[in-house]
């Protein structure tokens, strides 16, 4: 049962995060982190290199171990309820040459369903095929992984997660290395799952893409720096103490335009 | 026939069992690219069966494989802490540790070597396999004869259990297995549990190399663990058929390194034998020469590449 002392807010969050801390060697990498995802949102986490957004997520996930903090899925915590969430690691983190097929990559998706007496059955084989379908892999099913581009294990690795059903999608720097053309399949698919109602939070570098693409943002620097609605958050202010001052005023004055007076700037342009 | 029964039935057999078993384990350890920690786990187990004789004073096989099976653990821990502590790279942890623990076996060897009790240098690195005789084993029948049966070797036994334990557990935790070798993060985050699946790994390497130990030596260990292994990735790109490649090769160096051990010599006209468990290393290595050849999935895309 839910904590009745617990607000709303966090009883509707697919995850919320309260005063997480994780450190390595006496150092802290994330101190004191509060974020509480809202439902149905696509949310951005955004900080410079070694701000501790990858460790966020895989602290939030229990892959890394927590100093303090509390992880809570839907007001519950987080061990009894991991099945609400799958994660989509950096595409940098395994070893491509792994000897498996695309569809065996994606089955792994499925992995604790299965009891060791169980094979594989058809139905599941047409499950992985529905997922590489979504991401516009379904001819590449038994090709062995080596063999892909960049940007199309990135699809597997977004069809692994598909496969899930999961009610948050957690993604470590999907875009990261994909060509646009990729990048812009990929958030097309990101857009469909909102759709249904469910959440995403992505560790996203792309400054310039944070208000085409998201709805929140967690701006974090080893601290939380600022949370709330891209507009509410994602403010000049904020992103200079977020990256310590070392944005420009020009790159500054462009990111937090609203999209509407970019587009007005523009057709002055021309 | 009788010749065979006696001498060469039980070494061919526990050779041959040692072999696929460690070739089992040794699939994953070359998926995670850890192929050097069978090489040390197998080292140490020098040191843990001195240790355990010089406490316990015995050389019976629970104290040796207790010393042992303590000696990795050991191992493992120190490995890690001089990762930490030192900062260094895990393979060179493991060399510095394993090394140094193996020369601090062959000093204690030696040392308790002088004072007139057996236990030689030799068979602690080439193994035994040849002494390995079954003295009942007189004919065919002796194969269905209680008595006869009741004379085999111990080791043999205690190879076959290592063996079957080694089997159920890669086919009862090939998922976890597969998922903590291939992402261990996503495996976390599905709580397959992907530490305790490398641990239970580590583990039961080293309970094979122990096993190993008593037949074939220290040093040859490795091979059996990496050669086949290493060589059936190059004949395939499905882990399922690579495994199966595993076991043939194991298999092969197995029969046809104790078999050429004992004949080649002869055909050269020598009136002698060599090590059986040398040849089967030797043939292992030659497996895998070949396999780099004329395997059909040499080329290695390497890290991923960007679009």
């Amino acid at each position: 049962m839910p904590d009745s002392r617990l607000g709303k807010e966090v009883i509707a969050s697919p995850l919320a995060i309260q005063g997480l801390t994780v450190s390595y060697d006496h150092r802290p990498v994330v101190h004191s982190v509060d974020f509480v995802t809202p439902p149905g949102s696509m949310s951005a986490i955004i900080g410079p290199n070694g701000a501790g957004k990858s460790t966020l997520l895989k602290a939030a996930l229990g892959i890394t171990r927590r100093l303090s903090g509390e992880v809570r899925v839907f007001g519950r915590p987080l061990v009894q309820e991991t099945r609400h969430l799958a994660f989509v690691p950096q595409r940098s983190s395994v070893d491509w040459d792994f000897p498996a097929r695309v569809i065996d990559v994606v089955g792994m998706g499925l992995y604790r369903d299965l009891r060791w007496w169980q094979f594989g059955s058809r139905q599941l084989r047409q499950r992985a095929m529905e997922s590489l379908a979504r991401v516009g892999m379904e001819g590449f099913a038994d090709r062995q992984i080596g063999q892909l581009s960049g940007g199309q294990q990135q699809r597997v690795f977004l069809a692994r997660a598909l496969i899930q059903e999961a009610d948050l999608t957690i993604l470590d720097e999907p875009f990261a290395g994909v060509d646009a053309a990729t990048e812009a399949a990929i958030i097309q698919v990101l857009k469909s799952l909102r759709d249904e109602g469910r959440t995403l939070l992505c560790v996203h570098h792309d400054l310039a893409t944070v208000r085409d693409y998201f709805d929140h943002v967690l701006l974090m620097n080893v601290r939380r720096i600022a949370a709330g609605s891209v507009d509410e958050a994602f403010t000049e202010e904020n992103l200079q103490a977020t990256y310590g001052g070392r944005l420009s005023p020009v790159q500054l004055a462009r990111l937090t335009e609203s999209p509407s007076g970019r587009r007005q700037e523009e057709e002055r342009r021309w | 026939m009788n010749e065979f029964m006696m001498f060469s039935l039980v070494p061919l057999t526990i050779a041959i069992i040692i072999s696929m078993t460690c070739a089992l384990l040794g699939n994953f350890l070359v998926l995670r690219r850890q192929s050097l920690i069978g090489d040390a786990i197998s080292h140490v187990a020098l040191p843990g069966i001195v240790v355990s004789f010089l406490i316990t004073g015995t050389l019976a096989s629970l104290a040796m494989m207790l010393g042992a099976g303590v000696a990795a653990l050991v191992t493992v821990a120190l490995i890690e802490l001089v990762r930490r502590l030192g900062r260094v790279e895990g393979t060179a942890a493991m060399g510095v540790v394993f090394t140094s623990l193996f020369a601090v076996g062959v000093l204690l060897l030696e040392w308790h070597g002088a004072s007139g009790v057996h236990l030689d240098v030799e068979h602690a690195l080439y193994g035994n396999l040849e002494s390995l005789i079954w003295f009942d084993g007189v004919s065919l029948a002796s194969l269905f004869d209680p008595q006869a049966l009741a004379d085999l070797p111990p080791q043999l036994g205690r190879a076959a259990w290592v063996g079957l334990v080694v089997v159920a557990f890669v086919v009862v935790m090939r998922r976890p297995l597969v998922l903590a070798s291939f992402d261990p993060d996503f495996a976390a985050s599905m709580r397959t549990r992907p530490a305790l699946v490398d641990l239970m790994l580590v583990t039961l390497v080293a309970v094979a190399a122990i096993a190993a130990f008593e037949a074939v030596g220290s040093i040859i260990v490795i091979a059996m663990f990496i050669c086949p292994a290493a060589a059936a990735r190059l004949m395939t790109n499905r882990l399922g058929v690579q495994i199966v490649w595993s076991q043939v090769f194991a298999l092969l160096a197995a029969v046809g390194g104790y078999l050429l051990a004992g004949e080649a010599p002869r055909w050269l006209g020598f009136d002698t034998s060599l090590s059986a468990a040398g040849m089967i290393a030797s043939l292992a290595g030659l497996i895998l020469l070949a396999a780099c050849l004329f395997g059909p999935c040499r080329a290695r895309t390497g890290a991923a590449h960007q679009d």
